[in-house]
């Protein structure tokens, strides 16, 4: 990598802008499974007796078992939502930046 | 290099020929019919795991089902590794499958890598004992993913070469950085690697009693070494991707038998399961295994450990670097991903069929009269016994050979990944500081390979009868507490230093390794010195912050020159990390 073109994307709008947008997705997302795991993990901590309720009168399925599946899934999703995102809008944009500072 | 070459092929074919006299050899000195440990499920540190009862071989007739479909993948993936062999020239092939992997093999791959032995029919064995406990785990192992995708993977690929000590070292020191990064990985490797060679050893053992102990370790000890040698990173890669294909495909069929019976219907899976099993409804509500007292403080220990364990184990991140480019290895982990939580909620699944199918039942169990759930061959069973349950014969020797392709890939995965530990960051980066030419280093990193297979047998023999049950918590601890956090700092903090650096790992290292020691699993129950200095398994909760207060520290007081420097060069590598300008290229399509 040349010093010239690593000092101009630097100096592009555009590569702020990238960094920026991806740093709002990809630390919110990580927060949203954090907060959703370690919740799931202090539940268990400190509220056991919540999780392990069942989840109605007649079933021995405890509140715990969706809620941990759950947690399973929505990962899921939001893996597949950054990649989404990923490959929308930050390929594209980083595709310009690295064209811009070839010229 | 021609000479050398042959040279390390004889030597190989030596050690293949010479496996099975040996091990004849070494049965004759050890006391015969050893009865395989408790501690199999190796994801179960704190677990309550049904005592072993002993196999007389004479008893069992050869599954011929397991046999034949275990042979049949060992020949599948020699024909793979002899392909793989002649399109491994470059040390980009050997160590990163010349970067030509796609996103969806890698992804393939991850989960091969990832869903060892130990996490199926650990997990399962967890659930068959514990019930929902088990889920606690599945999720841990989960929740890591995501991280990495939003945090590392593209950066990895961008940043690195061949190892993560190549990301984490970019702009500090090579030499003291890379060891650190090299001991760290290499730590968790070996680990890793006992836990995977007893498994495999009591497994193979218990599965057909004909094959010793020490022969099934030898065995796996040997294919690994050819496999690692001869087709580096691409012949690991597929096998890992049959693997998970295989594993997949078991663990659905077993789960669909489950359902089956059950008529498909979870409400009758969870009602017979509770009806079933010895400690009844309290299996839908253990938050900690059954019989141990809730302690909130060791459930969010553990919950840190499974989570950011993940994100710094060195086999995986390694995997990174074999696919085309960031966006390949985003796509990949968003694959391994669904793979891993598909197949985790599948084990849940075959944890409670188990309860239903195989506790109980006089055919699997070892003593109905003294308890209704500890099996015969020990506490990895429930998930082998099941596919009986469900298949017959014929499905249990298809799962077992699964099992044990598991256990083959995945060791092959973490040879590799501790063989360029040693040739990549410590021969050719920190010995000859990068003046090594490429065959040099590949040479070295088989002769590393040669040395990691023999080191895991002999270990994987060591540790026979030893209570292996503390190795899950050692090696994601010293993951989660030293290659990950100095990882993460090092592309997203300007501030770090080599000083920060190298002594935050350190702490990561040694403190995991230290509390680890005086903490319930080894110091009560392997050393048996009585109550625990330090009252949990888990230290990620202490060490994790400690890495970060003293790399930080460390860091923020270094004013030295080589500092400034450090800090001055982290705008250029963001740049590289974010965009990929100047990062490795992969193979055209």
């Amino acid at each position: 990598m040349s010093e010239y073109s690593s000092n101009r994307i630097q100096n592009n709008p555009k590569y702020h802008q990238l960094v920026s947008q991806r740093d709002t997705l990809a630390w919110t997302l990580s927060a949203i499974v954090c907060v959703m795991y370690f919740g799931f993990i202090l539940m268990i901590a400190f509220a056991p007796d919540f999780l392990t309720q069942p989840l109605s009168a007649d079933t021995v399925i405890p509140v715990g078992m969706p809620i941990g599946v759950g947690v399973i899934l929505v990962s899921c999703i939001l893996t597949a939502i950054y990649v989404r995102q990923a490959n929308s809008v930050f390929d594209p944009l980083t595709d310009e930046i690295i064209q811009e500072s070839l010229k | 290099m021609r000479t050398l070459k042959n040279t390390l092929l004889a030597f190989i074919t030596a050690l293949t020929l010479l496996a099975v006299p040996l091990s004849y050899a070494a049965d004759s000195a050890a006391p015969a019919a050893a009865a395989p440990t408790a501690a199999a499920p190796a994801a179960a540190p704190a677990a309550a795991v049904a005592p072993a009862a002993a196999v007389n071989p004479a008893d069992l007739p050869i599954n011929w089902h397991a046999v034949g479909m275990f042979l049949a993948f060992v020949a599948v993936t020699l024909i793979i590794t002899y392909w793989a062999a002649k399109r491994t020239k470059t040390a980009t092939d050997f160590y990163a499958a010349g970067r030509g992997i796609t996103g969806f093999q890698n992804g393939m791959a991850i989960a091969g890598d990832y869903m060892s032995a130990a996490s199926f029919l650990g997990i399962a064995a967890l659930v068959y004992m514990n019930g929902f406990y088990g889920l606690i785990f599945s999720v841990g192992w989960l929740v890591g993913w995501p991280i990495i995708l939003f945090l590392i993977a593209e950066r990895l690929r961008n940043l690195g070469k061949f190892t993560y000590a190549d990301v984490a070292s970019f702009r500090l020191q090579q030499g003291p950085v890379r060891t650190m990064a090299a001991v760290g990985s290499l730590i968790v490797v070996i680990w890793y690697l006992i836990g995977q060679a007893v498994g495999a050893g009591q497994l193979l053992h218990t599965l057909v009693p004909q094959i010793s102990y020490r022969q099934s370790i030898i065995i796996v000890g040997t294919l690994i070494i050819i496999y690692v040698t001869f087709g580096g990173m691409k012949a690991t890669t597929w096998v890992q991707i049959i693997k998970a294909g295989l594993l997949l495909g078991g663990a659905t069929l077993m789960a669909i038998g489950v359902m089956a019976h059950e008529g498909f219907s979870f409400e009758k899976l969870f009602a017979d399961a509770v009806a079933i099993h010895p400690k009844h409804l309290e299996i839908m509500k253990s938050v900690v295994p059954i019989g141990a007292k809730a302690n909130p403080i060791e459930s969010i220990s553990l919950g840190l450990t499974l989570m950011f364990g993940t994100a710094g184990l060195p086999h995986i991140l390694m995997r990174f670097f074999t696919v085309t480019d960031a966006k390949a290895a985003r796509k990949s982990v968003l694959y391994g991903t669904c793979f891993i939580g598909y197949f985790y909620i599948l084990t849940f699944i075959i944890g409670f069929g188990a309860i239903v199918l195989v506790a109980n039942n006089p055919e699997y169990v070892a003593d109905l009269s003294k308890s209704i759930l500890a099996l015969k061959g020990g506490g990895s069973m429930p998930a082998v016994y099941l596919s009986h349950a469900i298949g017959g014969d014929f499905f249990l020797g298809f799962i077992a050979a699964v099992a044990f392709a598991t256990i083959l890939a995945v060791v092959s995965g973490l040879t590799l990944a501790g063989a360029s530990a040693l040739s990549h960051d410590i021969y050719a980066n920190v010995i000859m500081k990068g003046k090594a030419t490429e065959a040099q280093e590949v040479w070295v990193s088989k002769i590393c390979v040669i040395g990691l297979g023999i080191l895991a047998i002999l270990l994987g023999m060591a540790f026979e009868k030893q209570n292996v049950a503390y190795i899950v918590a050692l090696t994601f601890s010293i993951a989660a507490c030293a290659n990950f956090p100095i990882l993460v700092l090092s592309v997203f903090w300007r501030g770090l230093t080599t000083r920060g650096a190298v002594l935050g790992g350190y702490t990561g290292i040694f403190g995991s390794i230290g509390l680890l020691i005086i903490g319930p699993t080894v110091w009560t129950k392997v050393l048996g010195n009585g109550p625990a200095i330090f009252p949990y398994d888990f230290p990620t909760f202490v060490v994790l912050p400690a890495v970060l207060i003293v790399a930080f520290l460390a860091s923020v007081t270094d004013n030295s020159e080589s500092a400034q420097k450090e800090r001055a060069a982290f705008n250029a590598q963001k740049v590289r990390s974010e965009t990929g300008l100047g990062s490795e290229v992969g193979a055209s399509h």
